[in-house]
């Protein structure tokens, strides 16, 4: 059986339900950040996989370049705030950090 | 079972299980460090679907830039010597709920994945992508570059300016 689209569309899925699971359970801001990293990989892969299979078609190659722009550019924010979260509350879970002016 | 079916299921198996790890560990280092290999995985499923400059993205940007800076932020943000450094989850009512929702997610995506019948078409022979990738950059998504550029930009100064300690 030959390697097709729908393989590569089912890696995707469980990687985006995992990234999910990770982002719903956890407490601490980093890793609630790496499950996120897993969802948008998740996202690439779909679109590298509909560019090859449909037709080697070079835009899904460019969305996919946008969206490791984007998540690079969210991590370091994203990263900046949880670093201010912690000199604020000496912890960085985000369930505990339930006030807007400390 | 050609090289490319052995291929295919190695990445998918190394993207899999290390991402399972990320999600499930207690030890926030030991899933930074998994994520290493989860996106070294998903760098070999591109290298598999022919997208060489995505590939090598993946590689530098995730594992050289983001990865580093997640590694930054697990060692700022938790005692290296004292017990802070497990990540706590929730209870396990709230695990068995979200497991449940994460299935029911999983089941549904993978069910409209396999039933659909997608546009297929037959995929021309391509040495290289950078050159195409240049063209399209520059030409129909100039205004989104120019944009993203912006973005990363503003993105840095932000970044730089949340992070900095109160005077």
């Amino acid at each position: 059986m030959n390697i097709g689209l729908s393989h590569y569309l089912i890696i995707s899925a469980i990687l985006f339900t995992l990234g999910l699971f990770g982002i719903i359970t956890r407490k601490n801001g980093i890793m609630v950040l790496m499950g996120l990293e897993l969802v948008l990989n998740a996202a690439n892969i779909n679109f590298i996989a509909f560019a090859k299979y449909g037709g080697m078609n070079i835009e899904g190659h460019v969305a996919a370049i946008f969206v490791i722009i984007l998540a690079a550019a969210e991590a370091a924010v994203a990263l900046a705030i949880i670093l201010n979260i912690y000199q604020n509350f000496k912890h960085v879970n985000i369930d505990e950090v339930n006030k807007l002016k400390g | 079972m050609n090289l490319i079916t052995i291929a295919f299921y190695f990445f998918a198996a190394l993207t899999i299980v290390f991402g399972a790890i990320v999600v499930t560990t207690r030890n926030i280092m030991h899933a930074a460090f998994s994520l290493l290999f989860a996106f070294f995985g998903v760098a070999g499923l591109y290298v598999l679907l022919s997208a060489d400059f995505i590939a090598i993205t993946q590689i530098m940007v995730y594992i050289g830039g983001i990865l580093v800076l997640i590694i930054f932020g697990v060692m700022l943000t938790t005692r290296i010597t004292g017990v802070d450094i497990k990540s706590g989850t929730m209870g396990k009512l709230q695990m068995g709920m979200a497991a449940i929702l994460t299935l029911v997610i999983a089941a549904g995506l993978i069910f409209v994945f396999i039933s659909t019948k997608w546009y297929l078409a037959e995929s021309k022979a391509v040495d290289a992508t950078v050159n195409q990738i240049g063209n399209e950059l520059l030409t129909n998504y100039l205004l989104a570059f120019e944009a993203a550029s912006m973005l990363l930009l503003i993105a840095i100064v932000g970044a730089a300016f949340i992070a900095r300690k109160n005077k």
